[in-house]
């Protein structure tokens, strides 16, 4: 599903070039569960953006779905991401001024869909989740497991074909990070790719698949 | 992205800032109901000068005498000192030019009126009959000036309402004698109280038939000569003409200054006209000035929610849509702000109109239209620097941004 060759991301630091990524080949089957480890500064999160269409690599090729999709424009990578790809970040990126729900509709809202159609879904998944009770709820008025929870239910609510999580635990404590990866697990077993990046080791061996970076390029991979 | 949507997503990033989207629609606000309440205020001087010229009457050609030299060393001020006076006998004869419909001299000067011990300083008119119709005054009662020669004197007049007022109370005045200077007079007629024109308050001034005054001031001339022509196409005509008469009958020497009430209303209506665009476009800048903060608003906006912009890419977001989004809060600004701008602009003419109550305050269609339209372009055109930094900005870099 996920197909990398030869992708190579090079930054011009004032005159010197850093290779974040270099040579990577990665090939990720529908349905499957990876973690990337390494250590900061080992190219995992410029991956992690690579896969999910936010950079563009300097050379090399990248086949989503049988899809080539380094050509393609930033419009049509907009797209992809809308429909194919759902990110969670560290520090949750809710919108403080919008309710959990409204939060979990952003993505429907940005892609048109009737509101009253949009109300339903956001609040099936937010149930599913378990945190149909703090719909109303805002951001600053929710613990981090449960603001994590929300930004799982919106990157879910579009049913993408692969979750792309950066530290999803790094900012939760052990109780509430366990519970979120075993969501992201369940989500998972439904059927959706999921691609973890961490470096808690506790997290990272409970992928089925492990992935070790380091200084940009793959030194492990199962 | 549906339009109600982006309505309410941008209204909330709004209301998120209540005293920064306030301190913005304020300048707005008074952008537009600058360029409203001023307009308004120069089409209402304008409109005002214009109806004082029109209630002289209509087709109106008027002859003063003595003519404005170009040359020569006497200032322009002295117009009137000529050797040869404008007479009845000269009112007379512009009475038999074709298409002229009336005539009426008039002498004009002050004299002590008074009735039954009261007596009061006051404007006097000596005319004829035609006067009435000529400057369409109304009458309150009684009859105005008969219809005689302008040589024949006779001891009738007719008053204003104020004279009536302050000389008879609540009495009826009419075939009262009152005195003029040293002249006595029938009273046969009141002015109705209407309005004033040029300077001359109608209500204040008594109007005596044009030989009785010639006498009381002890003067053979005349003040001037107003013309009344059948239509407006035959002022010009009727102007040649009274200069052709005045030349002959005054040794060729062409000694009257001659003004239309058209040349006249035109250089009016042009100097007001001029005067309120002049205004209007000063009052205009202020909408720039309210722009450029638009601009400063949504740049201080997209460097406050760089995060939020990195998330909405990251959720599939366009540029384009980014762009729309950023761009509908600069035009959220500015169309609330013409909004509150056309209230507070009516509210301010509602309060002048109370205030003034002669002078007509309203604001011109056109201004209207172009305050909102120069309102819209400006949130349009300040908006889209900030809406296009929104949209390039780079997702990942955006993201990280605390």
């Amino acid at each position: 599903m996920i197909e990398l060759q030869a992708i190579q991301r090079d930054f011009n630091v004032g005159d010197q070039t850093i290779h974040a990524l270099q040579q990577i080949n990665l090939t990720i089957s529908q349905g499957e569960y990876v973690s990337i480890m390494g250590p900061s500064g080992s190219g995992k999160s410029t991956l992690l953006n690579v896969i999910g269409l936010l950079d563009r690599p300097s050379s090399g090729t990248y086949t989503l779905d049988q899809a080539e999709i380094t050509a393609l424009s930033d419009d049509e990578r907009a797209d992809i991401r809308q429909h194919k790809i759902g990110f969670i970040f560290q520090f949750f990126q809710l919108l403080p001024r919008l309710t959990a729900q409204e939060n979990v509709e952003l993505p429907m809202l940005l892609a048109g869909t009737a509101p009253f159609v949009r109300q339903q879904r956001a609040r099936k998944v937010l149930q599913s989740l378990d945190i149909l009770d703090r719909a109303g709820h805002r951001p600053d008025q929710l613990s981090g497991g449960q603001q994590q929870r929300v930004a799982i239910a919106r990157a879910t609510v579009m049913q993408p074909k692969v979750i792309l999580a950066d530290e999803p635990t790094g900012n939760l404590d052990r109780h509430s990070g366990r519970e979120v990866i075993r969501i992201l697990e369940r989500l998972n077993g439904e059927g959706m790719s999921l691609i973890v990046v961490t470096h808690d080791p506790e997290v990272g061996q409970r992928a089925k698949r492990h992935i070790r970076m380091i200084d940009g390029k793959i030194t492990h991979s199962d | 992205m549906r339009f109600s949507d982006i309505i309410r997503y941008t209204w909330h990033a709004l209301s998120r800032h209540r005293l920064r989207t306030t301190l913005m629609l304020i300048a707005m606000m008074i952008g537009v109901a600058a360029i409203i309440v001023l307009t308004s205020l120069g089409e209402g001087a304008r409109r005002y000068v214009l109806n004082e010229f029109s209630s002289l009457g209509t087709n109106l050609i008027i002859v003063i005498p003595g003519k404005t030299e170009t040359t020569g060393g006497v200032p322009p001020m002295f117009v009137g000192e000529t050797p040869r006076d404008l007479t009845t006998a000269d009112a007379n004869a512009l009475n038999r030019i074709s298409s002229v419909k009336r005539v009426a001299p008039v002498v004009v000067g002050s004299a002590a009126i008074s009735w039954d011990g009261r007596e009061r300083e006051t404007a006097i008119f000596g005319s004829s009959h035609s006067l009435l119709k000529l400057r369409h005054w109304t009458l309150s009662m009684g009859t105005f000036l008969p219809d005689t020669d302008y040589d024949r004197a006779s001891a009738v007049c007719i008053i204003g309402a104020t004279i009536q007022r302050e000389l008879f109370g609540t009495s009826n005045p009419i075939g009262k004698w009152l005195r003029i200077g040293e002249h006595r007079f029938r009273v046969i007629g009141v002015l109705a109280s209407k309005g004033r024109s040029i300077g001359i308050d109608v209500q204040e001034i008594a109007i005596i038939p044009v030989a009785s005054a010639q006498s009381l001031f002890n003067t053979p001339s005349l003040f001037r000569i107003l013309v009344e022509t059948s239509s407006r196409d035959t002022i010009h005509y009727v102007q040649t003409q009274i200069t052709r008469i005045i030349a002959a009958r005054h040794q060729g020497e062409e000694d009257v200054t001659i003004i239309t009430q058209d040349a006249v209303l035109s250089t009016f209506d042009k100097i007001l006209s001029a005067l309120t665009y002049t205004v209007a476009g000063i009052a205009a800048i202020s909408l720039v000035v309210a722009g450029i903060l638009i601009m400063n608003i949504m740049l201080i906006s997209v460097s406050q929610r760089t995060a939020e912009i990195g998330l909405l890419k990251a959720l599939g977001a366009t540029q384009h849509k980014i762009t729309l989004l950023f761009l509908s809060e600069a035009m959220m600004l500015s169309v609330l702000g013409a909004i509150l701008g056309l209230a507070t602009g009516a509210l301010a003419n509602v309060v002048l109109t109370n205030i003034y109550p002669d002078f007509p305050v309203t604001a011109p269609l056109w201004s209207l239209i172009g305050a909102v339209t120069v309102a819209v372009l400006t949130g349009l055109v300040f908006g889209a620097m900030p809406a296009k930094r929104a949209a390039q900005l780079n997702p990942i870099e955006a993201l990280a941004h605390k």
